[in-house]
């Protein structure tokens, strides 16, 4: 077996056992990512950097004292601050900007001895779920449908990561999830992605999208790996004033597939009919995979589902309208020059930095927030999300962890989704969680009829990362998902 | 409700968005689309729901009122598109 088919547990077993070197993973990553310029996956390639680490972690286990991903190099998603190295989060305003500082989630992973293949492209402030809103282009997913060569999207925004962790190009990525970022993209790629529990991670250098639902997590292609990284990355951060001051659990150790006593809630508002007959079928697989693992099902309610996306589309842009006014072509990225005065020159650098959805959801966000249409839209919005934790607080009294699809589709077309509002639907199951700040994850469960991946997804009680990741090792073991795209880039 | 143009202009004077006639008449839709869609909202009974404020319940912390940086003036500079003597340079803004 090849070092890039292999897990990060594989890797860093193997690695720790002698049987190759971190040196040999890295230039064996290195080669794959260079190979692999048609998925349009990195922005920035850093062989260098994976290198260096590779000979900071071959030294440590030849001293005896590897650290938890000592010889293991990561894609990091572009959204992440690294000294140096070009952070533009998929946006034009940004492009050039090489930060002085690291973000605490990667200057942790670096701490735990990992290394770094480049920045993972994505949409543009991590606003898409189909990656073609960032200004280098859309990713284009690794996976196509039986007899097609259509371009596919790998799904958003974390979709340089998803495509990468998919294609072998990185054994494992960061993500950001603010609504469904982490799970659709690793449900379309056929991959494992969590976003923990809000505050989980550190907020602190990752490019604020909207910051009361912000969160950082692992992609990758076990569970376990997913564990793995999770426990790197967590942890309290005394710079970032929403960070949870509580140690981080041994999510690795803790790994069990056995169920017994737990109940599943299956949520009845989540069965959707114009969703297509084969996600409904897997979810119902799902379900018996779960109670084969020991769990029992039981029928919840969350009525305030249908909700959910109309109080996501206005607290996430009013949030974002916010956070991106610090873009102003003054302190960093893009100016445009030529024009006379300061009022004009911030009006026509963001008109030429952000692209068109962007500025629609910065449009949304500054009428949303504006004087006279607060009460009714945002403050309502607040009122509703605070109805939709509340279900979910009401249905983990009767359930240990909620089963539904992912998303609603599996992969589409590049191109084929040009209406803004059903490209939103397609976080129709991931953003619940998000405005209720749980852990979820998504887990892949099998293929559809045309060949694509589709996920599971598993929403646990706050701070339940533990339960979110045994259930999805149960499913995990059951749905045997070792499809891998065929190699055509 | 709906925006008109005279509203999106508005708007895009708020958020300090430069827009050409085209672009704004391409949004007006767009924008009323999405509000039309939100409005949903305003069939749920929210009455003595408190409006969310913390996703987690946390107290915000408090930490010792003592200086934990500075001193590096130019890294803070490093990426601006212009400085000038120490500082960020901006058009003249007074005449």
């Amino acid at each position: 077996m090849s070092l890039t088919s292999k897990t990060i547990a594989e890797l860093r077993d193997g690695f720790r056992g002698g049987d190759f070197s971190a040196r040999e993973i890295a230039e064996a990553y290195n080669a794959a990512v260079a190979a692999a310029k048609l998925l349009n996956a990195y922005t920035v390639e850093t062989p260098d950097e994976a290198l260096a680490a590779a000979d900071i972690a071959d030294q440590a286990r030849l001293g005896g004292q590897p650290l938890p991903l000592s010889g293991i190099p990561l894609g990091i998603k572009d959204l992440f601050t690294t000294v140096g190295v070009d952070t533009t989060a998929g946006s034009h305003i940004l492009q050039g900007f090489k930060p002085t500082y690291e973000s605490t989630v990667t200057a942790n992973l670096r701490k735990a001895g990992a290394g770094m293949l480049g920045k993972l492209n994505m949409d543009e402030f991590a606003m898409g779920s189909s990656n073609e809103t960032s200004t280098y282009g859309p990713v284009i997913s690794p996976w196509r449908r039986q007899g097609s060569n259509v371009g596919l999207t790998p799904g958003g925004s974390s979709g340089g990561s998803a495509a990468a962790v998919s294609a072998l190009i990185a054994p494992g990525a960061t993500g950001t999830d603010t609504g469904g970022s982490i799970r659709q993209p690793a449900a379309f790629a056929g991959i494992c992605g969590i976003k923990p529990t809000y505050g989980r991670c550190s907020r602190w250098g990752i490019v604020s999208f909207a910051s009361s639902l912000d969160q950082a997590g692992p992609m990758a292609r076990s569970v376990r790996d997913c564990a793995i990284l999770l426990e790197a990355m967590a942890g309290f951060d005394p710079k970032d004033s929403t960070s949870l001051d509580l140690p981080v659990p041994q999510w690795e150790a803790n790994l069990s597939s056995d169920l017994k006593g737990k109940r599943v809630g299956i949520p009845k508002e989540y069965r959707i009919d114009s969703v297509p007959a084969e996600i409904n079928a897997l979810w119902d697989q799902g379900i018996e995979w779960l109670k084969d693992a020991g769990a029992t099902p039981v029928e919840i309610s969350l009525p305030h589902t249908k909700y959910a996306l109309p109080t996501y589309y206005i607290i996430a842009p009013a949030e974002a309208s916010s956070n991106l006014a610090r873009y102003d072509g003054v302190r960093y990225g893009l100016r445009e020059e030529g024009v006379k005065t300061l009022d004009d020159m911030y009006a026509a650098t963001r008109a030429a930095g952000f692209g068109a959805e962007v500025k629609r959801r910065i449009m949304i966000g500054t009428y949303v927030l504006s004087a006279g249409f607060y009460d009714a839209y945002f403050t309502k919005a607040q009122r509703v999300r605070a109805l939709i934790k509340q279900d979910f607080a009401k249905a983990f009294e009767q359930c240990d962890v909620i089963l539904t699809p992912t998303a609603p589709s599996a992969a589409f077309g590049i191109g084929e989704t040009t209406d803004p509002l059903a490209m939103y639907l397609n976080d129709v199951f991931a953003v619940p969680a998000s405005l209720a700040g749980l852990p979820a994850m998504s887990v892949p469960g099998g293929l559809d009829g045309q060949g694509l991946p589709l996920g599971l997804h598993l929403i646990g009680n706050e701070l339940d990362e533990q339960g979110v990741l045994n259930a999805g090792l149960a499913i995990e073991e059951r749905a045997s998902f070792t499809a891998r795209p065929e190699k055509w880039w | 409700m709906s925006v008109s143009p005279d509203q999106v202009r508005h708007i895009a004077k708020l958020a300090r968005i430069a827009m050409s006639d085209a672009e704004l008449e391409r949004l007006v839709p767009e924008l009323n689309a999405i509000i039309g869609w939100v409005e949903q909202l305003a069939e749920v009974n929210t009455d003595g729901v408190e409006p969310l404020t913390a996703v987690i319940e946390q107290k915000l912390r408090l930490r010792d009122d003592a200086v934990t940086d500075g001193n590096i003036r130019d890294q803070v500079l490093a990426n601006a598109p212009e400085a000038q003597h120490g500082f960020f340079a901006v058009p003249k803004v007074i005449e």
